[in-house]
């Protein structure tokens, strides 16, 4: 265990044995507490140490969590927003070469002056997290039981540039309905993993960790929390681990529910041409390759590179995600209009502590180009189209590609952050869809 | 164009968006000296925190006004300060380069920019030869103007690209203006202009759409009048030879030749059987747009946002063009084989201290909106020369040439350099522009 720390991110850690670094660990409750001994890489030896936010090693257990960051962090972020070095306001009056400046400065002087990251953090130290290590991967997630017993066991996944910060309020009326206007028989058990390079959950220090291996982590997680039957949800690249535990029939997934289904129209073109109602999704998927997916070109191909300016200006690491709650959510220009300052802020801050704008942009590189082909799936899938996402394939393209497709909504309020910009219909379309699946 | 849609059916890759569309809005660039900013000020949002040192340009007219560079104490001290607390991500995941500049390299040169780079060597290098400050076109554009001293020579000018700047050509502004005291002819020599695009470096940043490379071209033609100049020629790489096919085609008063050493001759229609050299070429394009295509898809979408990091973050600003020295130079592994590294930090700092990562970036957005930025720029009729450097990103065979240009009259490949072939290899490209241009004196 000592190695696979040493190989995690130049961090350098003191451990003599791991009985020790548990005995630490379960001392603090495995808080993400900056342990005095760690020394940082060589060049930052004269930078602050306490800035760092470090998560205590997983082990095949399933270690409770607690999130504290570092007051250094936070104020280390204060001192930087505070010194923002702006680009000039370019030629654009919109939206159309990304964040208008004064936009973003809007947002970072909220982000200084009024957000509070304590909060986040309380409400996600009032929640059950946890930390476990599979497939040699320390993975962070959130499990909160229901108090009914025959609740359906829940695994969602958040992709990018969301996170666990998504599904927080949803996991009560998931978890209780009775108390949130549902159903005892309506109810799940719900786990929320971060997937790996993302939040609280390590960073892979090797190549590999694409889709279908991730896939196979959930299912393990899933055993390991002692669920032989369960579903899983996602959207994104949440979207595409989850179609891939069904694609791969990982042991105990029952159904699936996507919230933006990764379908395509199957080669090849038909004789007569695409169908009027095939038209709007594949205009999509054009402006999608030819205007919306520079972030995925370089994400996918140069992570690193991309990475140093992100992980080192918040400002930096702030746009190249509010850019997104802008394109991606249901608004008619401003992303407030879909989703609160302080969510979007939360999501922003989680990436900006954890120090993944790399690690999270490597899975682009490790599965954008690979797994995110058309999928043929032949497990129940259940679909629900919010139709204010980017992407609204129609439901011909999901007869034609899950056969066994037991659920297909369009949601008419609600864009490609379905669970946080409209959590009750998110909620409505999971107890919906899975109540066939029970 | 149907050449990017054949190259997408063989890669998968996506053609850039091409519809244009135009926002017009007058530009009005003041400020005061090139000392540290109290005029032109951002916004509310930073009435209250420390501002970070601006330096701002002095408000071009139609004259030619000499420039001189002077960046202020505060913001290299400002820099040295980003440096020093920069805040790193993990390492790669892989051995190599592929997943861009290597953790251990990043912050070895993060570190020589800090403690060992001198600004005020290379700025005291810039201001020994004349510059000046212009305003074309509503726009104040900043170029370096050496003649020589022999009366007969040619008028040349000389456009850099993306991540480039005048620092490229600074090598060979003395042999080519006086070639005598460079063991060269006096037959041979150039009064040399050697502008800074839109958005880059001392030149102004447009504040209204519409800069692509058929606009700078105008402009350019517009400098070279101003200068007094009725017989010149032009040379450019990277975006600058965007910007001399422009020219070429445009075909303005005085212009009578250009050259390149990047050539965007790919025929409409791909060869069914290419032979091996077709076939390089066609490989080198493939490969650029599979994989190394990610910077160019992202500025030419979204510059702003890819602005924000890199103009808060030294090190992000650097690493982006770092990686292009490693990538697009003749070398072993590292860029260092190719370009010293107080010359790529010459030019990184440039970036740095003028601000320029999202205006430069904007280049990329002009022209994708206007259809330009592929592969090809068509038929030319102007008389052409061209030197293929053996690393360049792609290299077309000469028969793609001859089908374009009916006037070509040099063409010469190289067995050294690469896409910032002037940099790496600045007496090579020297005696390319000698040789190429003695045909064309009067």
């Amino acid at each position: 265990m000592k190695d696979d720390l040493e190989h995690r991110a130049e961090i350098a850690v003191p451990v003599t044995s791991r009985r020790k670094f548990m005995r630490t660990a379960a001392v603090t409750s495995g808080a993400g507490i900056l342990s005095a001994g760690l020394v940082p890489i060589r060049a930052q030896e004269s930078a602050n140490k306490a800035r760092l936010l470090v998560r205590p090693a997983a082990t095949k257990d399933v270690t409770l969590f607690t999130v504290h960051v570092p007051q250094a962090a936070l104020d280390d972020l204060k001192r930087r927003l505070a010194a923002v070095r702006w680009p000039d306001r370019g030629s654009a009056t919109d939206w159309s070469q990304g964040v208008p400046l004064a936009k973003a400065q809007e947002l970072i002087e909220d982000w200084r002056t009024r957000y509070n990251w304590r909060r986040a953090e309380s409400s996600l130290n009032a929640l059950p997290q946890f930390r476990t290590q599979i497939d040699g991967l320390g993975f962070y997630f959130i499990h909160v039981r229901s108090k009914h017993e025959n609740a359906l066991p829940i695994i969602l996944t958040h992709g990018w540039p969301g996170s666990i910060i998504e599904f927080l309020q949803v996991i009560g009326p998931l978890v209780d309905p009775t108390a949130h206007g549902g159903k005892a028989d309506e109810a799940f058990h719900v786990v929320i993993p971060s997937l790996p390079g993302f939040g609280f959950s390590d960073k892979p220090t090797e190549a590999g960790w694409r889709l279908p291996r991730i896939a196979n982590a959930w299912a393990a997680l899933m055993a390991r929390l002692g669920y032989s039957r369960y579903v899983a949800q996602g959207g994104d690249l949440g979207a595409g681990v989850s179609s891939w535990m069904a694609k791969q029939r990982v042991s105990g997934l029952a159904a699936i529910h996507l919230n933006l289904p990764i379908l395509f129209p199957p080669p090849p073109p038909p004789p007569g041409g695409y169908t009027a109602a095939e038209q709007p999704a594949l205009a999509q998927l054009g402006k999608y390759a030819g205007d919306g997916s520079g972030y995925a070109s370089i994400q996918a191909t140069r992570p690193q590179t991309l990475g140093y300016g992100l992980a080192d200006s918040p400002v930096g690491q702030a746009m190249w995600i509010y850019e997104k709650f802008q394109a991606w959510s249901d608004n008619k220009g401003d992303p407030a209009e879909a989703i609160s300052a302080d969510h979007m802020l939360d999501d922003i801050t989680l990436y900006w502590l954890t120090d993944t704008a790399a690690s999270s942009a490597r899975v682009y590189f490790e599965s954008f180009a690979k797994d995110f082909a058309r999928m043929p799936i032949d497990l129940p899938v259940a679909v629900s189209i919010f139709k204010g996402d980017f992407f609204t394939p129609p439901k011909l393209w999901g007869d034609q590609t899950y056969s066994k497709l037991f659920y297909w909504n369009e949601v008419p309020n609600g864009g490609h952050f379905a669970a946080l910009e409209q959590p009750e219909l998110f909620v409505a379309e999971l107890r919906k869809s899975f109540a066939q699946v029970r | 164009m149907q050449m990017k849609n054949e190259l997408e059916n063989r890669t998968r890759a996506s053609a850039p968006f091409s519809s244009r569309r135009r926002f017009m809005r007058s530009a009005a660039i003041t400020g005061g000296t090139g000392l540290l900013a109290t005029g032109p000020v951002p916004s509310r949002a930073q009435e209250s925190a420390k501002k970070a040192p601006l330096l701002v340009l002095p408000a071009a007219t139609k004259d030619v006004t000499p420039f001189t560079v002077h960046v202020p104490r505060a913001a290299l001290d400002d820099l040295k300060r980003r440096l020093a607390s920069t805040r790193w991500p993990e390492r790669e995941t892989v051995g190599d380069w592929s997943q861009g500049v290597p953790l251990q390299k990043a912050q070895a040169l993060i570190a020589y920019w800090g403690d060992k780079y001198d600004w005020r060597r290379f700025e005291a290098r810039l201001n020994a030869f004349p510059q000046y400050r212009t305003q074309i076109d509503g726009l104040g554009i900043h170029f370096i103007h050496v003649r020589s001293p022999h009366r007969n020579a040619l008028p040349i000018i000389l456009t850099h690209g993306w991540p480039g700047s005048v620092v490229e050509f600074m090598e060979i502004i003395g042999p080519l203006s006086d070639p005598t005291r460079y063991g060269g002819r006096a037959e041979d020599a150039f009064h040399v202009v050697v502008p800074s695009l839109p958005g880059f470096a001392f030149s102004d940043k447009p504040m209204e759409t519409g800069w692509d490379v058929n606009r700078i071209a105008r402009a350019w033609a517009t400098i070279m009048q101003r200068l007094g100049y009725d017989r010149w020629v032009a040379q450019g790489g990277d975006w600058g030879a965007g910007v001399t096919h422009a020219l070429a085609q445009q075909r303005p008063q005085g212009l009578i030749a250009a050259h390149v050493n990047w050539q965007f001759v790919f025929p409409e229609k791909l060869p069914e059987n290419p032979t091996p050299a077709e076939q390089r070429a066609i490989d080198g394009a493939s490969r650029f747009a599979n994989d190394w295509s990610g910077y160019f898809r992202e500025q030419a979408t979204r510059p702003q946002t890819i602005g924000y990091p890199l103009a808060d973050s030294a090190a992000g600003q650097a690493l982006w063009i770092y990686e292009k020295f490693q990538a697009w130079t003749d070398n072993h592994g590292n860029p260092e084989d190719a370009l010293a590294v107080d010359a790529m930090l010459d030019d990184i700092s440039l970036y740095w201290f003028t601000d320029t990562a999202a205006s430069s970036a904007r280049i990329y957005w002009e022209n994708t909106r206007a259809g330009f930025g592929g592969l090809s720029r068509g038929r030319i009729e102007l008389p052409m020369a061209a030197s293929v450097f053996p690393h360049e990103i792609f290299c077309p065979p000469k028969a793609w040439a001859e089908a374009l240009w009916p006037n070509l009259f040099y063409w010469n490949e190289l067995d050294k350099g690469g896409h910032f072939a002037a940099f790496e290899q600045p007496k090579l490209f020297t005696e390319e522009l000698r040789k190429a241009f003695r045909s064309r004196r009067a």
